[in-house]
């Protein structure tokens, strides 16, 4: 079966591939594209660690064909901190301690991200329901809620 | 298999009809984990998403039609949709995670033939009514009409839903959707319910649909638990006659997740609270 061509963008740069009908776009990020950060933890949708933006919404990687995104505008979590500094996000669940194995990181980085540009002030309810789909088997999840909430704070420029 | 984006709704029906082993794929978040626990693929997965309004939520009628293709979260972004149909957008945003909504679709929820889909029920008490395309051209079947049991429908080989329309509301009326789940968030209903009410000028319940989800094949209208609502304020009677209705017209599984006697006795719990959150709704005073 030949591939198809694809052409998208991903964190704002113009990218080609060629992939498989049935191939994901976790696996052409991942194994094509060499962009690493987003995990396949079940495959399934189930777990988040795959999370990217398409089109500026939250999905689950592994539930999106790489030839569905022609046209599209992907943003992973490599494209999230700049040169010298981390987003805030990624700089809160670093101080809070929030991970530990670190392979659900990236994509609470991911979906917490888009809460906050989403929602600058959400209630500790709003952030647990918005990562109820990012599953962690480490934390206990309250450092991570700590973190993205004093992200936000931090984002409003008010102290928490 | 082959990956073929649809030019428009003909392309797809004839792509769909044209073989064996067809299948459409819109938001993908069933098709695309059925193929992966199956093992299974399709010989040609039609993308329908580049079909010309097949992702817009459109005014038609007083009503709004709702595309195929059209996510949960982009749903629940919708202010006139959310006002006319609460409890249809609330059912939809029940279905998975953020991240799940960002591509999931009410329709594809529909056509995935679940008996416990959440939005079924809610689509079921709105009286909502499918567009269909296929090889014969376009009709109009209600919801109700496409239902057949646990990943079946009623769709013919071809057969493509293109949209949903949800009819204009009446007035002083609303819906409203309540699952059971044993978790809060990311499952499937264990029993849930759909109800919409309609209110006469004095806040008398005049017109009523409940629906049942998860407690038999196919999410079921229950008439007798519709009719107990009818000509009541929602009195502790009403609500009573209505649960039993609920009850009888249950005919579940049993499983890890609910007994038979468990989501018997849910669904009608279910009803009854649904229907009094959409009588508030509607404006009466309970």
């Amino acid at each position: 079966m030949s591939k198809i061509h694809v052409s998208t963008y991903v964190n704002g740069d113009a990218v080609e591939f060629l992939c498989e009908p049935g191939e994901t776009l976790l696996d052409v990020l991942r194994d094509r594209l060499n962009l690493t950060g987003a995990k396949e933890g079940c495959g399934t949708g189930d777990c988040g660690a795959c999370s990217v933006m398409l089109d500026g919404r939250l999905v689950a990687s592994c539930l999106v064909l790489g030839a569905e995104v022609e046209g599209s505008a992907v943003e992973t979590v490599e494209g999230i901190a700049t040169d010298d500094a981390l987003h805030p996000v990624q700089k809160k669940l670093l101080e809070h301690a929030a991970l530990q194995c670190g392979i659900c990181t990236p994509g609470i980085v991911v979906a917490a991200k888009a809460l906050l540009e989403k929602n600058a002030d959400p209630s500790e309810e709003e952030v647990r329901y918005w990562l109820a789909g990012n599953l962690c088997r480490c934390t206990g999840y309250d450092k991570i809620i700590r973190a993205v909430l004093d992200a936000a704070a931090e984002m409003r420029g008010v102290s928490a | 298999m082959r990956y073929i984006v649809a030019k428009n709704s003909r392309d797809a029906v004839a792509l769909l009809g044209a073989g064996d082993g067809a299948q459409p794929i819109a938001g993908g978040t069933d098709v695309l984990v059925q193929m992966k626990l199956s093992g299974v693929a399709p010989s040609v997965l039609v993308d329908l998403k580049k079909i010309p309004g097949i992702r817009d939520i459109v005014l038609e009628d007083g009503g709004i039609r709702i595309g195929a293709c059209v996510s949960g979260a982009e749903m629940g972004e919708n202010d006139a949709l959310k006002n006319m149909w609460p409890g249809v957008v609330e059912a939809v945003e029940l279905i998975g995670s953020t991240q799940v909504q960002g591509r999931a679709t009410m329709v594809g929820n529909l056509c995935n033939g679940s008996p416990a889909a959440d939005s079924v029920p809610a689509l079921l008490a709105a009286e909502a009514i499918a567009r269909i395309e296929g090889q014969d051209g376009q009709r109009d079947i209600p919801v109700f009409g496409l239902l057949e049991g646990p990943g079946r429908t009623k769709l013919g080989k071809g057969d493509l839903i293109t949209s949903v329309l949800l009819p204009k509301a009446a007035k002083n009326s609303a819906d409203a959707y309540l699952r059971f789940i044993p978790r809060t968030e990311m499952d499937i209903a264990v029993a849930s319910a759909g109800v919409n009410l309609q209110l006469d000028e004095a806040g008398v319940v005049a017109a009523a649909k409940v629906a049942l989800g998860a407690v038999a094949p196919t999410a079921v209208l229950v008439e007798d638990a519709a009719a107990a609502l009818i000509g009541t304020r929602l009195d502790e009677a009403a609500v009573k006659q209505c649960a039993e209705a609920c009850e009888k017209a249950c005919n579940p599984i049993d499983d890890k997740r609910g007994t038979i006697e468990f989501r018997t006795k849910v669904a009608g719990v279910m009803a009854t609270r649904a229907a009094k959150i959409a009588f508030q709704r509607a404006g009466g005073l309970l």
